[in-house]
C-alpha cells in the first residue's frame, strides 16, 4: 500500500460527494410545504385493510387481468362512493394470485366494510313469496310506510305526470318520515323516471298504478329491525344457508322456503346465485326472506345509478338508468309485476345471493330509467345505489382478510416501533463502541448516515410513489440497524487481520477494505435478494417489510462505500491514529500482536517478518 | 477487552484454535437430536397457526377495566359460540372467534362497545377467511423454493456449487430449528412470524457468506501445495473469523432484543413481539449453524473431489516422511513447515491490490514470528482422518 492514494479516489472527495447527495437529499426531503414525515400505514394511522381475492365467475378459470382492473375500477368507485379521503384500492400479483387490497385511512365505517364484502352478481328476480326471516311465515300486512310510499311517484319531476306529481306534492314527507327504517330498503317503490323519456306514458302510469296499490302496498309490513329477534323458534332441520336453488318453484324449494330460518348464524353469508334458477333466501339483514323467480333483468344490464335527493324536497332517493336491453326487460317485468297483489308486486334486488332491495313496482316502467324511494338515510342511498351500479363484477370477490386498527392502537404500534429502533440503535452503538473504540465512533457515524439516508428516501418515495411505511416497514428497519452494523464490523475485523499480519496501519485500512469490501457486497447481494423475492411473492405486511430490507441494504452498501471507507481511509493516515492509542480500537497491543513484532513492521508496505521461512 | 482482542489475535493466528471441522460428527449428532425434537414437535404437536392461517375473527380491545368474563359474555350475546377471550398485555382483552362475515363483526363490535364503554372504532378487527392463510403459506413457501433456488445460483457463480449447497444444508437446518421450537413451545404463527423466518434466510446467509469468504481466501490455490488439507484451511478461517462472528451475531441480536422487549412490555402481543421472536431464535440458530454446519459440511463435499483426496493424500505422505511429526506438539517459531505457516503464505501472499500473484504462491513471503505456531489441533483432526 505504498500509494493507495493512486489507487483509489481522493477520500475527501468521495466524503463530500456523498455530503452532496445527503444534502439534495435533506434538501428534498424538507422542502417547505410538504410532508416531512413518510406517509404511514394503516396499522400506524389507524385504519382498515381489507384483502379481497378474485376468482373467475365460471368456475375454473383464470381471471384476466382485464377483469381485475375493471374490478378494481368498481371497488374503488365503490369506496370513492363513500367520500373516504385517500383510501386506496391496489392489486398484487396475477392469476391464480391475484389479490386486491382496498385501505381506508381513520376511523372504521362499516358501511363500506359491507359493501366490500358484499361484491358479487346482481340481479333482479320477481318475488313470489315473501315473509319475515323467522321459520313461521308472517302474512300479515301491517302496513306501515307503503301507505304512505306510493305518492312518491310524484317524486319524478315529469314534465307529462305534472297534473298528478302537483296533486301529490304534499305526500313525499309522509313518505320519508313514515317509511320502514329497514336498512334493506323494503318499503320502498320504484317508479319511472321521466326524464325525457318520451316513450314512456308516463301521465297515466304513474298515478294509476301509485293509487290503487297503496293500500295494500304492505311489502315491507310488520319487519322492523326488530323482526330479527322475535322470529326465533326455527326449526331445527334447516335446509342450508340461503342461497338455496332450484329450477323448478317446486314443493321441494317450498318447503325450504318454509324451513328457512334467517336470524340463525350464517343465514346472510350469500354467496353466488344462479340466475336462471328460483332462489329462496334472506334478506341482507335476515329480517325477511324470499321465495324468488328466475332474474329478470340482470346487473349487467344496469347502465348507472345515482343516489341524490328528491328534487321535490321527499328527502333520499335512488335513479337508475338501464341499457337499451335492460330497458327492454325492464319495462316487460314492471308490467307484470304491477298486476300483481303483494308481495308478488315486488321485485327483489339481490346481491350476492342476499336480497339487498325489494321495491314494489306500482307500474310499467318504461324508457330504461327509474327511482327507487322509500326512507332513505344519505348513506343508505348510496349504498344502495352503489349496489346497483356496481354490483355486478366481472369476478367473484372473496374477502380473504380484514384488518381494522384504531387510530389509538396506531399510535401506540408506532411508538412503540420507534422506541424499539432508539433502544435498538443505542445498544448496537455502545456495543461497537466499547469493543472497537474509535472505530466504533466511525461506526455510529455510519449508522446515523444510513438512517438519515434511509428517512429521506423514505419520505421522498412516499411522497412520489404513495409508500406507507407500516409496522412491518419499521421492524425492518429496526433489524436493518444489526445488519447494516454488520457490514461495519466485517471490514474492521478485516483491517485487524491486516493489523496482525504486521501491516501498518494505513496499509491495513486500505487491504483490509479491498477484501471486506468483496464480503460485504457478497452478503449484501444475498440480503437484498431475499428481499427482492419477498417482496414480489408476498402480499400485505411482508411486503412493507421485504421493501424496507431492500432499501437498507443498498443504503447500507452506499454507506459502507461512500462513507464508512473514505472517512476510515482519512483517519488512517491521522497522526492520531497512527500513533496507535489503545482508543483507537487499532493498537497492536490491544489486538494481542506482540509490540516488539509491530515494531519491526512499523514502516509499512509488505512488512511481513523476516525470520527463517519453513524449510 | 485487551485479553479479548488477545485472544482474537490468538484465533486468527492459530496459536489457538478450535477443531470445528474434525469434531463435525459431534456437531451433526447435536444438530442431528435438535432436528429430530423440531420435527417431532413439527408433526407430533403442530404448528400453534394464528387465526391468519385458519381463518377466523379476532377482536383487541384496547384499554379496557371489563374483565374477561364480561367481554365473553358479551361476544356470546351476538350468537357467536364459544369466543376465545384472552388477557393480552396489561389493558388489552383479545377476542378470537371463527370466522365471520363484516355484517356479523359489524354486530359483534357494537355490542362489545356498547358493554366495556370502549368506542367502536377503537376495537381492532381482524378478519381472515379460511382460504387466506393457506395462500400466504403457500405464497411463502413459493418464496422460499425461488430464494434458494436463487441463492444456489449466485453462491455456486461467487463460490461454487459445493460452498452453496453447504449454505442451504445450513439455511434448511436454520429454518427446521426455528419452526421446530415454535411447535415445540406452542408460540403463536403468525404472517409476522413468517416473515421473521423469512428474514432468517437473509440474516442466516448473510453470516455463512462472511465465513465462506475467508474459506476462499484460506483455500485459493491450496491444492498446488501439499502442507494443510482443505478442511484445515477451512478450520483456521472458521477460526480467524469466530470474533467477526460473534460480534455480527451479537450487534444483529441486539435490536433483535429490543423489539423483543419493548413488542412484550409495551403492546403485549402483535407484529413486532412474532416478528422479533421468530429472529431471535432463526438469527442464534443461524450464527450456529454457519460455524457448525455449514463449514463442515462445505468441508466434506469438497474433501470428496478427487484433487482434494490427492492433497489429503499428499499432506498426510509429507507429515509422515519429510518434515517434522512432532511439529503438532512443537510451539517454536520456525519449527517445519505447519498448516499454519503455509496458510499466513497465503494469505500473505496477496498484493495491495488484493491479487494474488503467481509469485505469491511460488515463494511465500515467510510469516512473522506469531504465526508459525504450529497448529495442534488441526494436525490431530487430519491425523483421525487419514
Amino acid at each position: 500500500m505504498a500509494a493507495p492514494t493512486q489507487k483509489h479516489t481522493n477520500p475527501g472527495r468521495t466524503l463530500a460527494i456523498l455530503g452532496l447527495v445527503v444534502l439534495v437529499l435533506g434538501v428534498w426531503t424538507f422542502w417547505p410545504g410538504q410532508s416531512r414525515t413518510p406517509k404511514l400505514g394503516l396499522d400506524l394511522s389507524g385504519g382498515t385493510q381489507v384483502i379481497l381475492t378474485p376468482t373467475a365467475s365460471q368456475g375454473g378459470q383464470q381471471v384476466s387481468d382485464d377483469q381485475l382492473k375493471q374490478a378494481v375500477e368498481i371497488i374503488r368507485q365503490r369506496v370513492d362512493g363513500f367520500g373516504v379521503a385517500e383510501s386506496e384500492v391496489t392489486t398484487q400479483g396475477s392469476g391464480q394470485n391475484a389479490s386486491i387490497i382496498v385501505s381506508i385511512p381513520g376511523k372504521t365505517n362499516s358501511a363500506i366494510l359491507n359493501s366490500l364484502a358484499t361484491t358479487a352478481k346482481l340481479d333482479m328476480r320477481p318475488v313470489l313469496e315473501e315473509a319475515v326471516g323467522g321459520v313461521a311465515p308472517v302474512a300479515s300486512p301491517t302496513p306501515t310506510p307503503s301507505g304512505s310510499a306510493s305518492p312518491s311517484v310524484s317524486k319524478t319531476p315529469a314534465p307529462a305526470g305534472s297534473p298528478k306529481a302537483t296533486a301529490s306534492a304534499a305526500s313525499p314527507k309522509a313518505t320519508a318520515s313514515a317509511a320502514s327504517p329497514s336498512a334493506s330498503g323494503n318499503g320502498s317503490v320504484i317508479t319511472g323516471a321521466l326524464q325525457g323519456t318520451a316513450t314512456s306514458p308516463s301521465p297515466s302510469a304513474s298515478p294509476s298504478a301509485s293509487t290503487p296499490l297503496s293500500p295494500s302496498g304492505s311489502p315491507s309490513a310488520s319487519p322492523s329491525p326488530s323482526a330479527t329477534g322475535t322470529a326465533t323458534g326455527g326449526v331445527a332441520s334447516n335446509a342450508g344457508f340461503p342461497p338455496i336453488q332450484s329450477p323448478t318453484n317446486g314443493a321441494a324449494l317450498q318447503a325450504a322456503y318454509a324451513a328457512l330460518d334467517c336470524t340463525k348464524t350464517g343465514a346472510t353469508k350469500g354467496g353466488l346465485a344462479d340466475p336462471t334458477q328460483f332462489l329462496v333466501t334472506c334478506s341482507k339483514d335476515g329480517s325477511l326472506k324470499y321465495l324468488l323467480d328466475k332474474a329478470a333483468v340482470r346487473g349487467t344490464e344496469i347502465a348507472s345509478a345515482s343516489a341524490g335527493l328528491s328534487q321535490t324536497g321527499g328527502g333520499w332517493e335512488v335513479n337508475l338508468t338501464f341499457t337499451s336491453t335492460g330497458a327492454q326487460q325492464f319495462a316487460a317485468v314492471t308490467g307484470q309485476l304491477a298486476q300483481n297483489p303483494s308481495p308478488q308486486n315486488q321485485f327483489g334486488i339481490v346481491l350476492d345471493g342476499l336480497v339487498e332491495s325489494s321495491p314494489y313496482v306500482s307500474q310499467a316502467i318504461l324508457g330504461g330509467s327509474a327511482v327507487i324511494t322509500g326512507s332513505f338515510t344519505a348513506d343508505e342511498a348510496k349504498a344502495l345505489a352503489n349496489v346497483l351500479k356496481y354490483g355486478s363484477l366481472p369476478v367473484s370477490l372473496e374477502v380473504s382478510s380484514v384488518e381494522q386498527v384504531s387510530p389509538t392502537l396506531g399510535q401506540d404500534q408506532l411508538s412503540a416501533g420507534l422506541l424499539a429502533g432508539a433502544l435498538g440503535l443505542l445498544l448496537v452503538v455502545i456495543y461497537l463502541i466499547v469493543y472497537y473504540r474509535a472505530l466504533g465512533l466511525v461506526a455510529t457515524a455510519s449508522l446515523l448516515v444510513a438512517a438519515a439516508i434511509t428517512y429521506f428516501v423514505f419520505v421522498i418515495l412516499s411522497r412520489q410513489l404513495g409508500l406507507a411505511l407500516s409496522l412491518a416497514g419499521v421492524a425492518g428497519a429496526i433489524v436493518a440497524i444489526g445488519i447494516t452494523a454488520d457490514s461495519f464490523i466485517v471490514y474492521f475485523e478485516r483491517i485487524r487481520d491486516e493489523i496482525r499480519e504486521g501491516r501498518s496501519l494505513r496499509a491495513a485500512g486500505d487491504a483490509g477494505w479491498i477484501r471486506a469490501r468483496r464480503t460485504i457486497l457478497a452478503a449484501d447481494f444475498v440480503s437484498f435478494l431475499a428481499a427482492v423475492v419477498l417482496y414480489f411473492l408476498s402480499v400485505g405486511s411482508v411486503r412493507g417489510f421485504a421493501f424496507t430490507l431492500g432499501l437498507t441494504t443498498i443504503v447500507d452498501v452506499a454507506v459502507a462505500f461512500l462513507f464508512t471507507r473514505p472517512l476510515v481511509s482519512i483517519l488512517m493516515r491521522s497522526p492520531a491514529f497512527t500513533s496507535g492509542k489503545p482508543w483507537t480500537g487499532l493498537s497492536p497491543d490491544r489486538l494481542g500482536v506482540k509490540p516488539a513484532v509491530v515494531e519491526v513492521h512499523q514502516p509499512g508496505h509488505r512488512d511481513a517478518g523476516t525470520d527463517s521461512k519453513e524449510s | 477487552m485487551s485479553r479479548l482482542g488477545s485472544l482474537a489475535h490468538h484465533l486468527y493466528s492459530g496459536e489457538v484454535s478450535y477443531d470445528f471441522v474434525g469434531k463435525r460428527r459431534r456437531w451433526y449428532a447435536m444438530s442431528g437430536i435438535i432436528l429430530l425434537l423440531a420435527l417431532i414437535g413439527l408433526f407430533g404437536r403442530g404448528l400453534n397457526l394464528g387465526i391468519e392461517f385458519k381463518g377466523g375473527s379476532e377482536f383487541t380491545i384496547p384499554n379496557t377495566t371489563a374483565t374477561v368474563e364480561e367481554v365473553r359474555a358479551s361476544v356470546q350475546k351476538t350468537g357467536i359460540q364459544d369466543p376465545i377471550v384472552t388477557q393480552v398485555g396489561t389493558s388489552n382483552i383479545r377476542v378470537q372467534t371463527i370466522a365471520l362475515t363484516p355484517t356479523q363483526s359489524v354486530a359483534v363490535t357494537m355490542q362489545l362497545s356498547k358493554d366495556t364503554g370502549v368506542a367502536q372504532g377503537d376495537i381492532a378487527v381482524t378478519l381472515v377467511g379460511p382460504s387466506w392463510g393457506a395462500e400466504i403459506t403457500q405464497r411463502a413457501v413459493q418464496g422460499l423454493v425461488v430464494f434458494l433456488v436463487l441463492v444456489v445460483v449466485f453462491l455456486s457463480a461467487y463460490f461454487e456449487w459445493r460452498l452453496a449447497v453447504a449454505a442451504v444444508v445450513a439455511l434448511i437446518h436454520d429454518l427446521v430449528i426455528t419452526i421446530g421450537i415454535y411447535a415445540l413451545t406452542g408460540f403463536e404463527v403468525t404472517p409476522a412470524t413468517v416473515i421473521g423466518v423469512l428474514t432468517i434466510l437473509g440474516f442466516s446467509l448473510y453470516d455463512t457468506v462472511v465465513v465462506f469468504d475467508k474459506v476462499k481466501e484460506n483455500t485459493r490455490a491450496i491444492t498446488s501445495g501439499n502442507r494443510v488439507t482443505y478442511s484445515e484451511a477451512a478450520n483456521l478461517a472458521l477460526n480467524q473469523t469466530l470474533v467477526r462472528s460473534i460480534n455480527t451475531s451479537v450487534v444483529a441480536l441486539l435490536p433483535v432484543t429490543a423489539i423483543l422487549v419493548i413488542g412484550v412490555g409495551l403492546l403485549g402481543a402483535g407484529t413486532l413481539k412474532d416478528l422479533a421472536l421468530a429472529l431471535f431464535i432463526g438469527t442464534a440458530a443461524g450464527t450456529y449453524s454457519s460455524i457448525f454446519i455449514a463449514t463442515p459440511v462445505a468441508c466434506q463435499l469438497q474433501e470428496r473431489r478427487p484433487e482434494m483426496k490427492a492433497l489429503t493424500a499428499r499432506v498426510a505422505q509429507r507429515r509422515a516422511g519429510g518434515g517434522d511429526p512432532k511439529g503438532r506438539a512443537s510451539r517454536k517459531p520456525g519449527s517445519s513447515g505447519t498448516a499454519t505457516a503455509v496458510l499466513d503464505d497465503v494469505v500473505t501472499g496477496v498484493d495491495e491490490t488484493g491479487n494474488i500473484t503467481p509469485d505469491d504462491i511460488a515463494q511465500p513471503i515467510a510469516p512473522t514470528g506469531p504465526r508459525t505456531q504450529p497448529k495442534k489441533n488441526q494436525a490431530r483432526s487430519k491425523r483421525k482422518r487419514s
